[in-house]
């Protein structure tokens, strides 16, 4: 018997002549041939108690470097944004948190009503009308697309932007070679897209294109006119947007875009190193029927009293088995729960003014960056919450250095390139702390190198 | 009624929860070209926070969860998911810690992330673990991936990938999305892999084999060894679907018995609470030869610390963003700690025990009603059949269900396995006590006595439940997915 199981010696004994066996042992032995037997225990440490595991683990998080520990510019797809107290109350309550996936209506309205809500949303942020309720995180949601492409004309080309986030590059590139299409990139130029690549890259075979907004390095694509370009293709129109900015930049559904998918962390997620967080997938009418994963649909039951089911699921694996829309069943409910809640806590005003000061703050720190020594912007295109710098330092040295003062000033990029993200949780002090830690490691990395020449 | 209003519904112009921090920088204007520019702001609630916190907390209220109550859902293991994890899952070392810190400064998250992989490969028997799919889906997408990439390495173009006909819908929309094609097996007489049909269609042109064991139905395949020979003999890999691993720990090994992949089920086996639908985590282990083509990032032991590598020619990429879902890394390490080698294999047993006690219970209540599809002991979940139930007493499987409800009682899994008839797959796991298991089988033989007086009261069930039986092909046929805004 562990703590979590009950077992008495007398149950043991009821229990094993109810069942007409004379031991545990018999159980499996009569069913699991000799031949595959393990034959001895584990070779795993002993159980612990709960203290002594609270402990363990307590030490194993003792040993990293959190957003907590230092002034944080990382961002890259994954930002420090303030989780409020209620998702985490929320989220914990064990109505949302223990159950399975709704396959009884009857007792799951709850969840059922959660995933509607959470559609709605989606739905409003991308300006698209139809949202599934989940996937798994943003690259993969990526993959989904192209798969969803492949079913809806048959083509054989993908292309994207190099502007994507690098893991959708490549996790597109993964999925593409089961579904056997091949990526094609496009190059960036002077921050983003370059027009004239794109236009000449999609053509009759383009099953669909991918573009990011805002890019990789931070900057706003004209997704508009890149859209526009593939408007006379069979091309399925993708991106991969940043849903905290949709309360000032151009959703897609008015850019011309098919498909909006993204990484959901940054609304009422916690970073985790890298998850659980959600992955959001919202398209046009046209492509309802052939979305991946659940979506909550509203019913009535049989007293005519509203509610809420599981729909359209001849699109699901259960049922269509080989000829399914998409393998996903288990995707992020409980996430997509701390979505929802934290947009209605965020509101309709809240999601602009949010914008704006990401906007804001953003410039000034570009602007103080890049009137440092040794630093210059890597692109002039407009920015909101993220941007991209040129140092003539080894930038790997200049990070530590920087770390070392207890700030991290973001990731480094190939050819010492440097992406800021900026998130609510950094006021104006830590981007003047920045600017000054930045300035000194530049500076004195240039100086070693001229003293090493 | 209220309650069933939706969020939306319930805002108004001019509420609010969030105050944004001010804004301490000089403003600028014209940083956003207009034709950029969102022109109406999304109609996301206006609302206050004592508002938000009653509508979820009311609708938390409308859902049946395992905390409240036995859930002996089939195929799903349903067991109690420690509150410690939730604890040390939020620890800010683990919950704050961005994905693309440098490992130097991640050390802890890394060695946690190296343990977990060599717990999960002796569990297995598989020497090489990647925790990065999302989902037993996703894993097994990464498996079928990896039979491409190690056939094509040696210069070898397969097509066929053989599931059996009691195999979880996933194992087929998988094969379809990494661009291969499923070949059923039949299914013989005791509830296992037909060999003959197995051996009629393992030829050269066969990839994979893709078998859950014990299945479906909760029968450990006895042909094992046979199975296994036969898909090895015609060059092709063997991958074991994790999803039915509750049953077997410490007693045996998809490795030991001639696996190469096998995905684990993070939410079912190790406790990752299910959500209502995800987080999930479907980690793969795999053998020496599939090692090779493994997703990257991978963890590795580096000058007396971990590092994440990159480094990898041959691999197939990577199947997501950053590290996978970590937090559910976090939580089933804690679980495997908490238990160690013993407490995992009691949890096995005692899982198995504990089905076949409620199976012998049910056959007390129901005698022929509801017999069990095949086989005489099961693992840890069996599936009964609810034909002659159906003949008898004019009650369909899915009456059944629905009247549980009114017990108090999740349902089990209903018509999957597809094979069975009016199937029931029951799985109680292994932390529910002898006397929930007695009242789950009394409440059934009760449900079946009141069918024999009147089976109008099953066919009409729920009563009790926030809402009666909704018209689920109405929602198909008229879909309306988002909430209409004025």
């Amino acid at each position: 018997m562990s703590r979590y199981t009950a077992v008495t010696p007398d149950d043991l004994r009821e229990m094993l002549a109810t069942i007409g066996v004379g031991s545990i042992d018999e159980l499996f032995d009569r069913q699991i041939p000799a031949g595959v037997r393990l034959g001895r225990r584990f070779d795993l440490p002993a159980g612990m108690p709960e203290q002594a595991v609270y402990e363990h683990l307590r030490d194993l998080a003792g040993q990293n470097t959190s957003t907590e520990d230092e002034v944080t510019f990382l961002g890259a797809g994954m930002y420090d944004t303030y989780v409020p107290a209620i998702v985490d109350m929320l989220m914990e309550r064990s109505e949302f948190l223990t159950p399975y996936t709704p396959y009884q209506p009857e007792i799951s309205q709850g969840g059922l009503q959660v995933m509607f809500e959470y559609q709605t949303a989606i739905s409003e942020l991308t300006a698209l009308p139809v949202s599934n309720a989940s996937v798994y995180e943003g690259p993969s949601a990526v993959g989904a697309a192209g798969y969803l492409a492949k079913l809806a004309n048959g083509r054989s080309k993908l292309v994207a932007s190099a502007g994507l986030h690098p893991h959708s590059r490549e996790t597109l590139r993964t999925m593409a070679t089961g579904y056997d299409m091949e990526v094609v990139e496009v190059p960036l130029r002077d921050g983003v897209t370059a027009a004239d690549a794109w236009a000449s890259a999609i053509d009759a075979d383009t099953s669909a294109v991918f573009v990011q907004q805002p890019n990789f390095l931070g900057a706003v694509e004209d997704v508009e006119a890149l859209m526009t370009a593939a408007k006379d293709s069979p091309a399925v129109c993708v991106a991969q947007v940043d849903p905290l900015t949709l309360g000032i930049l151009k959703p897609p559904g008015e850019c011309g875009v098919d498909v909006a998918v993204g990484e959901g962390q940054q609304l009422g997620n916690r970073l985790d190193y890298g998850g659980p967080s959600f992955g959001f997938f919202a398209a046009t009418e046209a492509y309802l029927r052939r979305m991946p994963g659940r979506i909550a649909g509203e019913t009535r039951d049989v007293d005519g009293k509203r509610g809420f089911v599981l729909t359209l699921q001849t699109r699901e694996q259960h049922i269509r088995r080989e000829k399914a829309t998409s393998n996903i069943c288990t995707a992020q409910a409980l996430n997509a729960l701390g979505g929802v809640v934290y947009l209605s806590w965020l509101g309709r005003r809240g999601i602009v003014e949010l914008g704006e000061l990401l906007l804001q703050r953003t410039a000034y720190a570009r602007e103080a960056l890049t009137a440092l020594d040794g630093v210059e912007a890597l692109h002039e295109q407009p920015v909101v919450r993220e941007f991209a710098l040129k140092l003539d330092a080894p930038v790997e040295r200049v990070i530590a250095r920087c770390q070392e003062q207890g700030v991290n000033p973001g990731l480094a990029l190939d050819d010492d390139g440097l992406l800021v993200a900026l998130s609510e949780r950094r006021p104006r002090a830590d981007i003047d702390r920045l600017a000054d830690v930045l300035g000194t490691a530049v500076a004195a990395e240039r100086r070693r190198v001229e003293v090493s020449a | 009624m209220s309650d069933t209003l939706t969020i939306f519904e319930k805002g108004r112009e001019g509420r609010r929860a969030f105050v944004a921090p001010e804004l301490d920088v000089p403003e600028k204007e014209g940083l956003l070209p207009e034709r950029f520019r969102r022109t109406e702001p999304p109609r996301l609630p206006e609302i206050s926070e004592p508002e938000i916190v009653r509508h979820y907390v009311n609708l938390s209220k409308r859902n049946f969860d395992l905390d409240s109550g036995f859930y002996p859902l089939g195929s799903c293991t349903m067991k109690h998911n420690p509150r410690l994890h939730e604890r040390v899952a939020a620890l800010p070392g683990f919950a704050r810690l961005h994905p693309l810190q440098a490992p130097e400064r991640a050390q802890g998250a890394l060695e946690l992330m190296w343990n977990l992989e060599r717990a999960l490969s002796e569990v297995s028997g598989l020497p090489h673990v990647s925790l990065q799919p999302s989902a037993g889906s996703h894993g097994e997408l990464a498996g079928v991936l990896l039979t491409r990439a190690y056939h094509e390495d040696r210069g070898q173009t397969r097509h066929k990938v053989l599931t059996p006909d009691t195999a979880h819908g996933t194992n087929p929309a998988t094969v379809t999305m990494a661009g291969l094609e499923v070949v059923k097996v039949g299914t013989n007489a005791d509830g296992g892999v037909d060999l003959d049909d197995l051996r009629a269609k393992a030829d050269e042109d066969v990839a994979l084999l893709m078998l859950t064991n014990p299945n479906t139905l909760g029968l450990f395949d006895p042909n094992i060894e046979e199975i296994a020979k036969i898909v090895h003999d015609v060059g092709a890999i063997l991958y074991y679907d994790g999803a039915n691993l509750n049953a077997v720990m410490g007693r045996t090994r998809p490795g030991d018995m001639g696996f190469d992949i096998v995905h684990f089920n993070l939410h079912k086996t190790f406790t990752q609470p299910h959500g209502g639908g995800g987080p999930g985590s479907g980690p793969i282990a795999v053998s020496d030869r599939i090692q090779p083509y493994l997703m990257v990032p991978r963890v590795v032991r580096r000058d007396g610390g971990f590092d994440l590598d990159e480094d990898a020619p041959k691999a197939i990429g990577r199947l997501r963003g950053f590290q996978g879902n970590f937090g559910t890394f976090v939580r089933s390490y804690a679980y495997i700690r908490s238990l160690g080698a013993e407490g995992l294999q009691d949890a096995s047993e005692v899982a198995v025990l504990n089905a076949n006690y409620l199976l012998a219970r049910l056959r007390q209540e129901c005698g022929d009603l509801l017999p069990v599809a095949f086989g005489e002991l099961c693992m840890h979940e069996f599936c009964l059949s609810g034909a002659p139930m159906k003949r008898e007493l004019q009650i369909k499987t899915l009456d059944l269900a629905k009247r549980l409800l009114d017990h108090g009682f999740h349902p089990p899994t209903v018509y999957f396995p597809l094979l069975v008839d009016e199937a029931l797959l029951v799985e109680p796991t292994e932390t529910e006590t002898k006397e929930t298991l007695d009242e789950f089988a009394e409440a059934v033989g009760k449900i079946l006595a009141e069918a024999r007086e009147d089976p109008e009261v099953a066919r009409n069930a729920p009563y009790d439940t926030p809402v009666r039986r909704l018209d689920e092909a109405g929602a198909a046929k008229r879909p309306v997915i988002r909430q209409p805004l004025p």
